[in-house]
């Protein structure tokens, strides 16, 4: 046994473009313990609701994460209008539903290119955001950002997507699927990928439940559970399953996310095949009283929106859970016992958004 | 177990194109419907303010009396609403991104 060393792992570090710091225990090689330590970029935005009205929040809202922006803004408009007691037209729904599912698949790329960087496949990482920009352009085309989507707001969504620019997305989607599959074939089958992941960061069924991970961390340790089974947005209309695989390691956090990619695509075209015609928006009028927590899944997991509105056009609360910030304990439990240079490929295995977490 | 599975891929984009441009030298295509620069259309302005108040970011400026309109454009997010708002429509986001800025300057139209 060696003596015990503590490496620092960040805020700074090539393999994280956020800063998240944790103090890592070696004796030797291993790890045996990890420290983290959060808040490098607090951002203090439940403050914020203070001086932003309800209505300006959700474009601080979607600033939240650059990643999961979309997803951010519509869990709090979904708070605000149950609060409200707004009932929204069933087309924006399906819009929220599309967009939600286009901005999965972006976030899933990413993190497979972030992936295949960290264990050192370069040419990998290059091809799947390639990928991930044919992506970025269908958001651009039918809601005007590729990164924050503006498109949704307290009532409806902002935009609409004409029939024949779905026919369009749907056209593109079915290329994109296709370059996916030979992506995540390399991610499945290839050998240099499978040693670095096979077997790497165990979590167990009951360890991802005592420790509250959410997203793809909790189903890739067999927990078949997905907020998308509340049915909210027009889930409840389209036929899913949540993917969960059994193994808990690194690969199987990998596998559920390289199948979720798909999913998504099945979710879309079933949505642009059900949506119905009419309205995008209703017109809000009146201030929220009351409060309520608004759960969405994210591509990292689920996302935990407390809203409390006193009857004026500013809340007076406001709290944002978010995935990774309950992914940090399973993730401390993996890297207890890994060998040093597999920290970075843990790290990202839980796909951690620090701007989210943080907030 | 499959040794080198991305063979097929790199050799199919060894004798392709590069999907990258050379931004400058090349101007980026730009994708009708995205949100860019915010223009303004003069002449059809009446000056109510509306777009100021809701501006989230405080961006615009409407000076009632000298009829001018006045924007910061570091400020401006581009997010749409005063497009929305304009009872007039005389505004609109342009699918360019705009030129570089030095200064912090408000532009007046």
């Amino acid at each position: 046994m060696g003596t015990r060393t503590i490496i620092p792992f960040g805020p700074q570090h090539p393999v994280l473009p956020e800063p998240i710091h944790i103090d890592l225990v070696v004796e030797d090689e291993k790890v045996v313990e990890a420290v983290p330590s959060i808040g490098f970029i607090h951002r203090g935005l439940e403050k914020l609701v203070e001086k932003k009205d309800y209505i300006e929040y959700v474009y601080v809202a979607e600033r939240i994460c650059g990643i999961c922006s979309f997803i951010h803004g519509q869990t709090y408009c979904q708070g605000i209008e149950e609060i409200m007691k707004i009932e929204i037209p069933t087309r924006a729904k399906y819009l929220r539903t599309i967009w939600g599912e286009l901005s999965r698949i972006h976030s899933h790329l990413l993190w497979a290119g972030l992936m295949a960087d960290a264990f050192g496949f370069e040419s990998l990482f290059m091809h799947t955001w390639r990928v991930r920009e044919q992506v970025l352009d269908l958001i651009e085309a039918t809601t005007g950002g590729r990164v924050i989507f503006g498109s949704c707001k307290v009532g409806g969504a902002r935009r609409d997507i004409p029939p024949e620019q779905m026919a369009w997305l749907l056209k593109e989607l079915e290329v994109i699927e296709k370059e996916m599959r030979l992506i995540v074939d390399i991610f499945m089958n290839d050998n240099s990928v499978k040693h670095r992941l096979c077997g790497v960061g165990v979590i167990s069924r009951e360890d991802a439940i005592l420790l509250g991970a959410v997203g793809p961390t909790l189903r890739g340790s067999g927990v078949a559970d997905d907020m998308r089974l509340l049915k909210y947005a027009a889930f409840g209309e389209l036929d899913f399953e949540p993917i969960s695989k059994t193994d808990g390691d690194s690969y199987s956090r990998c596998a559920v996310r390289c199948s979720e990619l798909f999913q998504s695509v099945d979710l879309i075209r079933q949505a642009a095949a059900k949506m119905p015609a009419g309205e995008i928006a209703v017109k809000v009028t009146g201030n929220p009283d009351g409060e309520f927590f608004s759960r969405v899944e994210q591509p990292r997991g689920e996302v935990v929106y407390y809203i409390k509105g006193n009857g004026t056009k500013n809340l007076t609360r406001f709290r944002a859970r978010t995935p990774t910030f309950a992914n940090v304990p399973p993730l401390v439990k993996m890297l207890a016992g890994c060998e040093l240079a597999d920290v970075p490929v843990l790290v990202l295995t839980i796909d951690p958004c620090i701007s989210c977490t943080e907030r | 177990m499959a040794f080198f599975q991305m063979k097929k891929m790199i050799l199919a984009w060894t004798f392709r194109k590069p999907i990258t441009t050379k931004y400058p030298f090349e101007p980026r295509k730009i994708c009708p419907g995205s949100r860019g620069r915010l223009d303004i259309k003069i002449s059809d302005c009446i000056f109510c303010t509306l777009c100021a108040k809701r501006c989230p970011t405080q961006a615009l400026d409407v000076d009632r009396e000298n009829k001018k309109w006045h924007i910061d454009r570091l400020r401006c997010i581009s997010c749409g609403y005063c497009v929305e708002v304009c009872p007039k429509k005389c505004l609109n986001l342009t699918g360019d991104h705009g030129i570089p800025t030095v200064t912090k300057d408000m532009e007046t139209f």
